[in-house]
């Protein structure tokens, strides 16, 4: 656990950076820090570990104030991870991942057995460990730098602004990988960005910052979406805030309904949509009505696929909206077809689960589903 | 072609002098710059002051340097020590700047990750600022080398010019040949130095070639 008690940042040119911060970062969660520039989002996280120091106000990181503490030693106990990976240009990928566990003194083959581990976890191919970081790419550089901030096994890592600088696609890689990694490690982190989509998509919790350094809102990104605290967080949130939010909300009881399937080689259908399936009834894409049988180059792609059991509504929705046909496929965790979905269920289920809490979003912390939209048909 | 063969003993000598008294110099003003330049990168103010009183010792004559050491060091007008103290300081002169400069080229996320790490700033200087700059302080060091070769020429004139003495001795006694050898000495002397000094860059920083070799990839 990390705690701010009334922390506040003033730099000598008089700017206030961090404005009376109280904020607990839950152990084993991920925490966001999100907001604007010169909101005091980055400035909080490098008070956690000194690299700037407060000018009031209290930090503990387990129950131990950071400043009683040498502030080496605490950084040592710290995972870092900075933008653009900050890898030491002059270490193989090898040595630069075993800089920790080095400091720490352990002997060399201890470390870099360690880093060879990591290597793996975090998907670095084993020849890449003799390499020099200029000879990667901006998401490899950030895997190792991820692979070095947790070289010595850390509690708390901090992240700041980690993917900023790769492109969109590697980007959401990268953070499906880290949501994957900290299903595995548990750590308590701590992450830094200016992008609200990457908050929500990453955060237990996630803490809105305002220029002058002063905290808007801090809660789970369901409430976020659902109930902003303020124009501010309302207008930071963004666009189409109340679909996203959808992400939030559990798809459990929606209703699945029939759908005819067809396989290759079979009759056209005589009416409306068909969905083709293979032999383990995983979908290949739709056919319209038609004459004669079902031939491979009459299919036509297909939208997303929602899975009933772990999907969102958002996932269902999108399902719904995005198939030719006008039905969301419904799959089971193996991709085999169970059914289909329409809009308005989707709909009726939202108003459902409004009357069942009063609060929508108000139960569920995180995306029920990360791969929402990312299987397609066909 | 004749004299240098008949005196090839007293040319390696020379040469054997003209190497220890200009290349000592860099080694000692190489180790004097490294924390100088150090300094003068992080003190912000002080950067501009240590700099330019670096900057300010190339501008002292070599002549009036070997002479007015002795006074200063109280040491003997024949001394070599004048010639070594001499030329250590023209490299101090020029390696301040260059140290600083690299050290200030060194990319802020690395050394704010390195920091983050829980390296002490010395151990961070050590471990990852020096070695970084080392492709920008060794292209330094190739110029005071080399420098310095064409600068102990002058010590002559005080009796260690290590192969300029071949200069005066050539022009005295009007023997041509001396003074063509001891020219060419000089210049194939500077250039052996420069070609050492590059191989041994190219085998400090084996990850500087990979860079530069991934850049040019990129921009082709």
């Amino acid at each position: 656990m990390i705690e701010f008690r009334g922390v506040t940042k003033r730099f000598p040119d008089g700017t206030v950076a961090v404005d009376d911060l109280d904020l607990v970062v839950d152990s084993g969660r991920i925490t966001v820090f999100v907001g604007p520039s010169g909101c005091g989002k980055t400035t909080s996280l490098r008070m956690i570990n000194r690299m700037i120091e407060p000018s009031g106000g209290t930090i503990s990181v387990e129950g131990k104030d950071i400043m009683s503490r040498d502030a080496a030693e605490l950084r040592r106990g710290i995972g870092y991870v900075i933008q653009q990976a900050g890898l030491f240009p002059h270490r193989t990928i090898l040595d630069n991942i075993a800089t920790v566990p080095l400091l720490l003194g352990w002997n060399k083959k201890q470390a870099r057995e360690r880093a060879a581990e990591l290597m793996d976890t975090v998907g670095l191919a084993p020849e890449m460990a003799k390499r020099y970081p200029a000879q990667l790419s901006g998401g490899q550089q950030q895997r190792v730098g991820v692979a070095r901030a947790l070289a010595a096994d850390p509690p708390v890592l901090l992240m700041d602004e980690p993917f900023s600088a790769v492109d969109p696609i590697v980007r959401e890689t990268l953070q499906d990988e880290l949501l994957r990694l900290q299903g595995e490690l548990g750590k308590t982190i701590v992450f830094v960005t200016h992008d609200i989509d990457e908050a929500i998509k990453l955060g237990d919790k996630v803490a809105v910052f305002r220029t002058g350094g002063k905290l808007a809102q801090y809660d789970e990104p369901g409430v976020l979406l659902s109930r902003p605290a303020d124009d501010f967080v309302d207008s930071f949130v963004g666009r189409d805030r109340g679909y996203r939010g959808l992400g939030f909300l559990s798809s459990d009881g929606l209703p699945i309904g029939d759908l005819p399937v067809v396989a290759i080689g079979d009759r056209m259908p005589t009416d409306g949509w068909a969905l083709v399936v293979d032999g383990e009834r995983r979908p290949l894409g739709w056919v319209a009505r038609g004459t004669g049988t079902v031939y491979e180059d009459a299919l036509v792609p297909g939208g997303s696929l929602y899975d009933a059991g772990a999907g969102s509504l958002r996932a269902a929705l999108d399902a719904a909206l995005s198939s030719p046909s006008g039905r969301g496929v419904a799959v089971d965790g193996d991709g085999r077809v169970l059914g289909s979905i329409g809009a308005d269920d989707v709909l009726r289920g939202l108003a459902d689960s409004r009357e069942a809490d009063g609060a929508p979003g108000a139960d569920v912390g995180r995306p029920v589903t990360d791969t929402d939209a990312a299987d397609r048909v066909g | 072609m004749n004299w240098v063969l008949e005196n090839i003993s007293f040319i390696a000598s020379l040469l054997t002098d003209h190497i220890v008294f200009s290349l000592v110099p860099v080694v000692i003003g190489l180790v004097i710059a490294v924390p100088l330049g150090w300094l003068a990168n992080r003190a912000g103010f002080g950067r501009a002051v240590v700099v330019n009183l670096a900057g300010l010792l190339y501008t002292i004559p070599s002549l009036a340097l070997f002479v007015f050491l002795p006074v200063i060091l109280g040491t003997g007008i024949l001394d070599p020590i004048n010639v070594i103290v001499a030329l250590s300081v023209y490299t101090v002169a020029l390696l301040v700047r260059t140290v600083a400069d690299a050290l200030e080229a060194v990319p802020p996320l690395v050394v704010d990750a390195a920091t983050a790490m829980g390296f002490t700033p010395f151990r961070r200087f050590v471990a990852a600022e020096l070695p970084i700059s080392v492709p920008v302080i060794l292209a330094g060091v190739r110029v005071a080398a080399v420098s310095s070769i064409s600068l102990v020429t002058v010590g002559s004139v005080i009796g260690f010019g290590g192969l300029g003495q071949m200069f005066t001795d050539g022009f005295q006694r009007s023997i041509t040949a001396e003074v063509v050898a001891g020219i060419v000495l000089v210049v194939v002397l500077a250039l052996v130095v420069d070609g050492l000094l590059l191989l041994i860059g190219r085998m400090l920083t084996p990850w500087d070639r990979t860079a530069r070799a991934v850049a040019q990839g990129a921009t082709a």
